[in-house]
């Protein structure tokens, strides 16, 4: 049993023994979690990805006349300024009103590598503050504070994506192709700080962190912190940040972003911590969601882990899909090594959290007005083979009363649809099984899609029904347009 | 050896790959095909050995024909991310050793889907 005070003691000495989160799985290993937690003091973790919700809180000083910022702009890229007269809040992702492919992110990388930004501001104009606009150009020496805060930092683990439409698709987590093309997953996985504190034991309000070569804090869980994945809030100062760990990028179709580096010591103060950081990628699970769906509730195709990930390679429906990381491994190691150095050195000290991260906490989803979703207006499927004869589908619509029979496969997956239309036609024609009648490019819906979107796809198609399905095309149900108004009317 | 391949009106009709596939018994790849109205461009891959015989064979029929020297590069925007691993349809990048993205150039076929997929705005064509 260590405290961090008798490591900080070490580091003064220079007899601090600092390995990397990667080391450390060696280690434990080799020589088991009591021992290592006598041998190894600090455990430094990394990871460098796109973080959105970052930005910065700039002070600019007073202009003479003085101005209080109406609305200010930073290279064209519009900053909060409902704050003091000269304080605003420059975020990431905000896009520049002039120039394509340039943000928030860019801006502040700008800053960072020792150059000047144009500022616009308009003014109020009232008694204390005059002035109603200014133009002028500012670098980080001319500005009194430039702080790093940012609400949602280093997802411990993240949902990996993929893409089950066959159109690509463009997010935040990249370029997704059509068909289960391909997955993008973010994070590292077992060199991530919180996954290598999963008690968040020695994370909180108040410990120092690595941020972007500069020492940052943690000041407290993030927003839409849910373990195990939970996220961290954090700050530092922009001035002492170094650009090899800062890069701005843009994610085509979605918008400007910033690729992030956060190093954090972990103090091994026993062997429960000693065995924490040996976490391996193996133990670490997340799913992969289909964005295929555009809902909130985005299907699962399947869980996976952090290993299956990095290996390169998963298996989505039999098939072998190619993976994309979306953190860098390799600059969330270097972020190690440098904090490690940093560390043995005397130049970063420990700091024990004055109020943990919370262990348990809900994400919840948007209060809405109420929304009516398909699930409630739908009703059972009477479900054929495309090799039943039409006589026996004939039989079957009089005797359920319905007019629509999806066709399926041995698995119950949708092949097609025949409707009582389709069987008159067959009897003229002299067809006689439903494969040769039925339609096979069906217009579909998911349970949870809200019922406008199942109302919009009646009327676009002019159709009287969809089969329900899930994200496997396994028909779940049926609605109609009886159904709906029948229903609607009630309520 | 990538070559890429231009043909014009007359050409474009021809069943050129065939006719060089069977004079130089050479195997040739199609990696890519643009067909227009009255032109058309193919890039194939041929093996290194007979890659002069079959430029030779292909020229003598009227077809222009151009080595790919200059395949996709990168410059210092990389931060080693590796988004653009699962979209190349030739898999010319690859995480090494260091987890550093490395580039097999000489299996890129000059289809950009890399270029517009990077963050960070790293890959290009050079001019």
């Amino acid at each position: 049993m260590k405290t961090v005070e008798e490591i900080n003691e070490k580091i003064r000495n220079g007899d601090v023994v600092v390995v990397t989160a990667k080391e450390m799985k060696e280690i434990v290993s080799q020589i088991g979690p009591e021992k290592a937690a006598k041998d190894v003091d600090v455990v430094t973790t990394g990871t460098f990805g796109a973080m959105c919700s970052t930005g910065a809180i700039f002070n600019f000083g007073h202009a003479d006349p003085p101005i209080k910022f109406k609305k200010v702009w930073l290279n064209d890229v519009e900053a909060y300024a409902g704050l003091a007269a000269v304080d605003a809040f420059l975020g990431v992702t905000k896009p520049s009103e002039t120039k394509e492919l340039y943000g928030g992110a860019h801006v502040i990388e700008e800053l960072v590598s020792g150059k000047e930004v144009e500022l616009r501001a308009i003014g109020f104009g009232t008694d204390c503050y005059p002035r109603k606009e200014i133009e002028t150009t500012v670098s980080l020496e001319d500005i009194n504070q430039a702080v790093m805060v940012n609400p949602r930092n280093a997802y411990q683990r993240y949902r990996a994506a993929t893409n089950s439409s066959d159109k690509v698709l463009r997010t935040y987590m990249g370029t997704l192709l059509p068909h289960y093309g391909n997955v993008t997953y973010a994070g590292t996985g077992e060199l991530s700080p919180m996954n290598n504190d999963p008690d968040f034991r020695t994370l909180g309000v108040g410990t120092r962190i690595f941020l972007c070569g500069a020492k940052g804090y943690i000041i407290g869980e993030g927003t839409q912190h849910a373990p195990p994945f939970g996220t961290l809030m954090v700050k530092g100062n922009l001035k002492e940040m170094k650009p090899e760990y800062i890069k701005a990028c843009y994610f085509p179709g979605y918008a400007p972003s910033i690729f992030l580096g956060i190093g954090i010591p972990i103090p091994i103060l026993d062997a429960d911590l000693a065995r924490a950081t040996a976490i391996r990628d193996s133990e670490i699970k997340t799913t992969i969601i289909d964005f295929g769906v555009a809902r909130r509730g985005r299907p699962v195709v399947r869980e996976v882990s952090y290993a299956e990930l990095k290996s390169g390679k998963v298996e989505i429906n039999g098939q072998e899909v190619r993976v994309s990381p979306l953190s860098s491994y390799y600059v969330s190691e270097k972020i190690m090594k440098e904090l490690k150095k940093l560390i043995e050195k005397g130049e970063f000290f420990l700091s024990a959290p004055v109020e943990r991260v919370k262990g348990s906490e809900v994400f919840k989803p948007m209060k809405q007005k109420e929304i009516r979703v398909v699930r409630e207006f739908m009703t059972k499927a009477i479900t054929i083979s495309e090799n039943l004869g039409i006589e026996e589908a004939a039989e079957l619509i009089v005797k359920n009363n319905v007019n629509h029979l999806p066709v399926v496969d041995e698995e119950g997956t949708l092949k097609g649809i025949v409707t009582s239309w389709d069987i008159a036609r067959a009897v003229t024609k002299g067809a006689r099984k439903v494969s040769e009648v039925m339609t096979r490019n069906v217009i579909t819906v998911f349970p949870e899609d809200p019922i406008a979107i199942a109302i919009s796809k009646l009327e676009k198609f002019d159709i009287s029904a969809l089969p329900v399905i899930d994200a496997k095309r396994k028909v779940l149900g049926i609605v109609t347009s009886e159904t709906i108004s029948r229903l609607a009317e009630v309520s | 050896m990538l070559l890429l391949l231009r043909f014009d009106a007359k050409t474009v009709r021809e069943p050129i790959i065939s006719i060089t596939a069977i004079k130089t018994g050479a195997l040739i790849n199609i990696l890519r095909a643009d067909v227009g109205a009255r032109r058309g461009e193919i890039i194939v891959e041929v093996p290194d050995e007979k890659a002069k015989e079959v430029e030779k064979t292909i020229a003598e029929m009227g077809v222009e024909v151009h080595e790919i020297t200059k395949t996709i590069a990168r410059n210092d925007n990389c931060v080693h991310c590796g988004l653009c691993v699962s979209i190349c349809p030739t898999e010319v990048f690859y995480i090494n050793g260091d987890e550093k993205i490395e580039l097999r150039v000489e299996k890129c076929i000059h289809c950009g889907s890399c270029i517009g997929v990077c963050p960070t705005n790293a890959l290009y064509f050079p001019i």
